[in-house]
């Protein structure tokens, strides 16, 4: 077994909660690699008694799952009207200019991948973003754009 | 060994004035959602430090939150049989004074404390030059029963929950009623559903109870895909023991045999804290077999879901549990008949649920008597957008919605007027500004084309743009269609299409008839409610500013500009 075919084997052998659905094993399987590799499908499909076809298409309709490996670093900026209100639209273009990109996606260098996200919970401190999944609010386009810098930074830093 | 309730009180009663009369200094921090977005953790990074460094022993909890989120990072200081004071807007460099002056010292510092709350029990006097925190704009309306807990407990710790009344609902219940006892109170209450249709709550138990199956099951929906709503996150955040004792008394009132919590996956404060006040529970003898000695037998588990608003859709939330893609079922068959895993089920809102505890400990009669009319109790409201006092608040039904913006709110900030109000998530309506002198109450609020929905209230200054505003709802609406039906599925996107038009100043005179078409269709024809509530945002914006609409079509200006700006939405992965 590969190094990556172990790492979904425990994933999905490692639920301990009593009910254990396709849905779960992925869940289970994005948390440990950050993405659904196509082995998961074919794994998760074995282990379910289904096919990859079924477990395609759960993998499919949630739109958290991604199918190729995470960039290092993960920005989201919310999108959701109590967000839009207050000025979400101009954070996100900051963070895109920050992040060299048109739009969603990954940078070339695989470094940063940006996304908008639906709500992230937070919204009386409107416009609220994420780096890394730590939560930031009351952003403006000065702050986001820092945020994005300090957060390429940090990893600079660090090697 | 199984200890006994009176046990359990006894022992939680004992820590509970360890903790707020005991030798050290209690320091509580808001750690919710919010908190966390404006930086609770590094300020309770630095409290942590500067207690160690200055030598200072105190306990420091992080707790749930209280409502002030325009506070927020929000901590308070508790001083041995003292009352509450709390320092709002706290950034870490000012928590040194904080520990040295008043955790060391004894002394609060007066100018950049927030508020105190009084506590019962405590013959301090209270803090000199310092406001009363009830009397904030904020908490002056409020009644707050779901919240009563909130800010004020460590939600990892059961005992703190059992201290303050805690699990006495359910002993109540097992012991002193029986099943249809306890559904009778819930029927007294009148209490609806929170979760946006606000059906009678009893009246959906009864149908469970009437099923003889053996194995049924009661699903608390804490999907909360709304965009402006963080309330069921946020019970579970600060007071998780009063949901998990609200579905197990469900349990016990319906006769099922398990419950399930459904949470969206990746909220990891509000699963965190949810999984422990459940494994807790388990621990003290809340759940599982024989509870506090009865024939009653009940379990929990917590389960999550991916990125689905559709989800939270009663009958995709039972095949999102499944493990499938979160579509809608036909119906019928009903959930109490063949709901999860083909077994009666009762699906109910998190704020719904937990509302149940004190209506069992206090009776319903009580809980009748808060409100307006049919919209018995109270309301939990997210205020957000450019207002004063952000934050959440739970009210009497029947508050004058104009009372709650003005006066809680604190109105628009920044000298600006309120353009309008979302209401309901994105399902629900706009109303006008010159609209909301009108009482929160579930009949007068639909009648006005807006919904109480899940609570949310979303204002808007003069500088938003009701045509963009809507646009982007539905971008939302169709982003989140989960596409089984054509109806919604298509008729989403050509709204989309006909709004990004008239955004870019190409609309045509036909396109508010073809948008009322649309609407029409998806009304009539869709499978669930997200179809069929889905032209809400649309129609409530003709309703109320038709003439911003004309503007853009017909003279071709944005009147705020807004639509000029650029606008992004989120690529289409939903297949
Ligand atoms: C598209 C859609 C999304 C919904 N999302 C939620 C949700 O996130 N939480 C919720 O409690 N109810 C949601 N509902 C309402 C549920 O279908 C259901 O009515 C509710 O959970 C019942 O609980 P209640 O009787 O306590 O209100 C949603 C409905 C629709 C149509
Ligand atoms: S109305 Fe929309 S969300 Fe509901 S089943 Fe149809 S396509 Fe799905
Ligand atoms: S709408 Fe942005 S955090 Fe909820
Ligand atoms: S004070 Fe905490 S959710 Fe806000």
């Amino acid at each position: 077994m590969s190094g990556l075919e172990q790492r979904i084997h425990d994933a999905v052998h490692g639920q301990t909660q009593p009910t254990v659905t396709v849905l779960s094993s992925l869940l289970a399987v994005e948390d440990e690699l950050g993405y659904i590799p196509k082995e998961a499908l074919d794994f998760v499909a074995g282990f379910s008694n289904a096919t990859v076809n079924d477990v395609w298409a759960v993998a499919s309709f949630y739109p958290n799952f991604r199918f190729e490996p995470p960039s290092e670093h993960v920005v989201e900026v919310c999108w959701g009207a109590s967000c839009h209100v207050v000025g979400a639209m101009g954070v996100f273009k900051s963070v895109l200019e920050a992040a060299g990109l048109e739009d969603e996606g990954d940078t070339l260098d695989r470094r940063l991948t940006v996304r908008l996200n639906t709500c992230l919970g937070a919204c009386s401190q409107a416009p609220v973003m994420s780096m890394d999944h730590h939560l930031a609010g009351r952003t403006n386009p000065d702050s986001a754009a820092k945020n994005v810098a300090h957060l390429l930074e940090e990893e600079a830093h660090g090697r | 060994m199984v200890v006994s309730f009176v046990e359990i009180g006894l022992e939680a009663g004992r820590r509970w004035q360890e903790l707020t009369a005991g030798e050290r200094p209690w320091i509580r921090i808001g750690t919710a959602l919010c908190g966390e977005a404006a930086g609770a953790f590094e300020v309770t990074d630095a409290v942590e430090s500067e207690l160690a460094s200055q030598g200072v022993s105190a306990k420091v909890s992080r707790v749930g939150c209280l409502g002030l989120c325009f506070a927020e990072p929000l901590l308070d200081v508790q001083l041995p049989g003292g009352h509450r004071i709390f320092y709002g807007n706290v950034d870490p460099e000012g928590v040194a004074e904080i520990v040295s002056a008043h955790v060391a010292g004894g002394t609060p510092v007066t100018a950049k404390a927030l508020g105190y709350l009084a506590q019962n029990g405590s013959d301090a006097p209270v803090p000199d030059g310092i406001p009363d925190l009830d009397q904030h704009p904020m908490r002056i309306w409020e009644d707050r029963i779901v919240l009563r807990n909130a800010g004020n407990i460590d939600p990892m710790d059961i005992h703190q929950y059992v201290a303050n009344g805690g699990y006495q609902a359910l002993h109540k219940a097992l012991i002193d009623l029986d099943r249809e006892q306890t559904l009778d109170e819930v029927k007294a209450s009148g209490l609806r559903g929170r979760g946006g249709a606000a059906f009678p709550t009893a009246t959906k138990w009864s149908f469970l109870a009437g099923n003889p199956a053996p194995e049924k099951y009661v699903l608390c929906n804490c999907e909360e895909g709304d965009p402006g709503a963080f309330n069921d996150k946020n019970i579970l955040e600060s007071d998780p023991g009063t949901l998990v004792e609200g579905v197990i008394i469900a349990g016990y009132a319906t006769g099922a045999s398990k419950g399930y919590i459904f949470i969206r996956h990746g909220h990891n404060g509000p699963i965190d804290r949810c999984r422990a006040a459940v494994d807790q529970a388990r621990e003290l003898g809340f759940l599982g077999e024989n509870i506090m000695g009865t024939d009653f037998s009940y379990e929990i588990e917590v389960a999550l879901t991916g990125d689905s608003y559709v989800a939270g859709e009663e009958s995709a939330l039972m095949e999102a549990i499944e493990g499938k893609r979160a579509m809608p079922r036909f119906r019928p068959p009903f959930p109490a008949q063949v709901g999860l895993f083909g077994k009666p089920t009762n699906i109910n809102n998190v704020k719904t649920l937990a509302y149940v505890p004190e209506i069992v400990s206090k009776g319903g009669e009580w809980f009748a008597g808060i409100g307006h009319d049919t919209s018995t109790g109270t309301v939990i409201l997210c205020l957000t957008g450019p207002l004063k006092y952000t934050g959440m608040v739970e009210v009497p039904l029947g508050i004058n919605l104009k009372d709650v913006i003005n006066e809680a709110a604190g109105g628009v900030q920044d000298g600006k007027t309120l353009k309008f109000l979302q209401t309901g998530g994105p399902l629900g309506g706009v109303l006008g500004a010159d609209s909301i002198d009108i009482l929160l109450d579930f009949e007068i609020l639909r009648a006005a084309g807006a919904i109480v929905g899940s609570g949310g209230l979303i204002a808007a200054d003069e500088s938003a743009c009701i045509v963009d505003m809507t646009r982007s709802l539905i971008s939302f609406c169709q982003y989140e269609s989960c596409g089984k039906c054509f109806p919604c599925r298509m008729g989403m996107s050509h709204l989309l299409e006909v709004l990004e038009r008239i955004c870019r100043l190409e609309g045509t005179s036909e396109d508010l008839a073809l948008m009322r078409n649309i609407g029409e269709n998806m009304q009539a024809g869709s499978l669930c409610g997200h179809g069929q509530l889905g032209f809400n945002p649309v129609s409530s914006a003709l309703r109320y500013f038709g003439p911003e609409f004309d503007a853009h079509i017909t003279d071709r200006i944005c009147p705020t500009g807004t639509c000029l700006a650029p606008r992004y939405s989120p690529a289409q992965t939903r297949r």
